[in-house]
């Protein structure tokens, strides 16, 4: 447990050293400008020749310049620090100021698209539940709807999510319930394929003891299929949560949202705010993370709950 | 035998002339059309049910019925925008959709090369083949693999897309970019499978190979590789998703007026919505055929393992 803990926190600080080194030679053109601007002695002199240097041949040359690759207000990387600091002055800071769910606020934005996330996470799963159901039950649900379940995982559906957006919208659907549509398509398939799987997991010898007991198809179901589908649900459903604040995320691209994680990382990009894109950015892989740890620990009670898994 | 044809052969007759009978009446029709549709809806799921019935061992019948299926839900769709003359931009009818396809191939086919061929495919080998060499790599250090394996697992689950308007910023508009993000979003996927499949075989097998005297080259080629290639083959088909998916949403960030993401991004705009539903057919089309064609690969490669000896 601690050795792994610590190859993991090895890994992240490579991670983050990898981060810093890679700030100079994207950020090196822009420093030697600034410097050049606030009349500083650069090698070489000429705004032309630096345009055709790498971003490492021209740190070689101004040494004394490369701290200037970190702190810009518009950096082509930001280094670690800068996000944090932007993460928690959208976050903390704010909510220490009771403006937590002010416009400019992460947690305001982050609300807007957990809801969306979560909303369209419990349709796709109650739905994918649904069909699951039917296909183990019925052999020509099975034989006809599966192919196309498996086959529309192929389709690139997030592709769909702008067209999903503009319908709703003409028909006067706004806000929440088209974004959350894209969440439920996206989360639904992870649960069908799973839930089918672990319909199915109770083998013959356990089929056969529930006819012994001349059980109803219905008990079967409740007593032996449900409880023994439960590792495979947890597994999808955690596929299924990432998947929907994916579908949230950029169902708020297309309309130029102007609420939503989405649309910070969209407005970021239109400005050229790097540190606010990228401070999105992880919150969105903050709120991911929580989520997927949510449903990891609601597996583990309910599991051991069951004795499954100790 | 004979009750399975009987019931087939009512029912199949009958749901052809229906659906045909409907799609002829369909034009402003209101809801005598969309009855009628339902009817041949029902008569043709009981031809499903029939072939699920008396033919659920016959490969023609497994064929046939999801087909039957899609067709069941193009008559509905034809018959129902067309009866209850739903708004074009809300939801096009199929045939408007084949007629614009056949009429715009060569636009199709300049986005299709440089979405598919110049973003995703470029950016799924790189992506893959790094990701592969990687995994490999760090194989041969469990510390590493400690260490980069809860890591790669917790990004595969994150948003990667996000990272789509900053790659966008550093790479331009054109598919140099799309490629870029198709290498970030199918990297961890294919590493974390990779590691898992090498991990595969057994200390028995291991051992085998130590009394032959097999390199560590030899035993990653001839036993520890070929057992992997399940594995891979998984990484390989998730990312064949991924990659479409992360090409065409690139090119929201902003693209060269060309391209299956910018042509859904504009047409959207325009309301042209059958060139929208074109594009998704086409994404779709290629798609399935991309990850059908894996999965006759894998076939062939992994002939051995039990899920392909059925």
């Amino acid at each position: 447990m601690i050795k792994s803990a610590l190859s993991v926190l090895t890994v992240v600080a490579a991670i983050i050293g990898i981060w810093y080194l890679a700030c100079i030679p994207m950020n090196m053109h822009e420093a030697v400008q600034q410097a050049e601007r606030a009349g500083a002695e650069v090698t070489p002199a000429k705004a032309i020749d630096r345009l055709q240097m790498g971003g490492i041949a021209l740190a070689l040359k101004n040494p004394g310049l490369v701290g200037g690759a970190f702190g810009q207000e518009r950096p082509r990387l930001p280094s670690p620090e800068q996000v944090a600091a932007e993460l928690w002055k959208t976050t903390g800071a704010m909510a220490a100021n009771g403006r937590a769910f002010s416009k400019r606020s992460l947690i305001f934005h982050g609300w807007i698209t957990l809801s969306a996330t979560l909303l369209g996470f419990v349709f796709g799963t109650g739905l994918g539940i649904l069909l699951a159901v039917g296909i183990v039950h019925s052999r020509a649900m099975d034989m006809s709807v599966m192919p196309w379940a498996i086959a529309s995982q192929t389709i690139p559906i997030l592709a769909l999510a702008p067209m999903i957006i503009v319908v709703l919208n003409s028909v006067g659907l706004q806000g929440l319930i088209p974004k959350a549509i894209i969440s439920a398509y996206l989360s639904f398939f992870p649960v069908v394929v799973g839930m089918v799987k672990g319909l199915r997991a109770p083998d013959a010898m356990q089929l056969d003891l529930m006819r012994t007991y001349n059980a109803t198809r219905a008990q079967t179901f409740w007593k032996l299929r449900l409880p023994a589908s439960m590792p495979y649900l947890f597994a999808s459903l955690k596929i299924g949560i990432s998947a929907s604040l994916i579908g949230a995320i950029v169902g708020e691209l297309p309309t130029g949202a102007v609420r939503g994680l989405g649309a910070r990382m969209l407005t970021g990009s239109y400005y050229g705010q790097t540190i606010q894109i990228w401070s999105a950015l992880f919150a969105a892989a903050i709120l991911a993370a929580v989520l997927v740890g949510l449903i990891g620990l609601i597996q583990r009670l309910t599991l051991k709950r069951m004795g499954i898994q100790a | 035998m004979n009750a399975a044809m009987k019931s087939i052969g009512l029912t199949l007759p009958g749901f052809v002339i229906l659906s045909g009978l409907a799609l002829s009446v369909a034009d402003g029709s209101g809801w005598v059309g969309v009855v009628l549709a339902l009817v041949a809806t029902g008569l043709g799921w009981f031809v499903i049910r029939g072939l699920a019935r008396h033919f659920s061992g016959a490969g023609w019948a497994r064929l046939s019925a999801p087909i039957i299926l899609g067709l069941l839900i193009l008559v509905v769709w034809e018959v129902t925008v067309r009866a209850m003359q739903v708004p074009f931009v809300i939801l096009p009818p199929p045939s408007a959709i084949a007629v614009k396809m056949s009429t715009s191939l060569p636009i199709l086919w300049g986005d299709f090369v440089q979405t598919f061929v110049k973003g995703a495919l470029t950016g799924y080998i790189l992506g893959c083949g790094a990701a592969f060499l990687t995994a490999v790599a760090i194989d041969r250090s469990p510390f590493l693999q400690r260490g980069l394996l809860p890591v790669g697992n917790f990004v595969a689950a994150l948003p990667i897309i996000g990272t789509a308007p900053i790659l966008v910023m550093w790479f331009g508009f054109d598919w140099q970019s799309k490629a870029a993000v198709v290498v970030v979003m199918v990297f961890f996927p294919m590493l974390v499978n990779v590691v898992a499949g090498l991990q595969e075989t057994t200390a028995m097998q291991r051992d085998l190979m130590h009394t032959y005297a097999a390199s560590y080259r030899q035993t990653l080629f001839k036993l520890r590789l070929p057992a992997a290639m399940p594995f891979i083959f998984n990484g390989l088909k998730i990312s064949s998703t991924l990659a479409l998916i992360g090409a065409i949403v690139a090119e929201f960030f902003g693209s060269p007026i060309i391209g299956m993401g910018f042509r859904i991004s504009t047409s959207v705009g325009q309301l042209a919505l059958d060139m929208v539903w074109a594009e998704i057919v086409v994404a779709a089309i290629v798609g399935s055929a991309f990850y059908g064609i894996l999965a006759l690969i894998e076939k062939g490669v992994t002939f051995w393992h039990p899920s392909q000896r059925g």
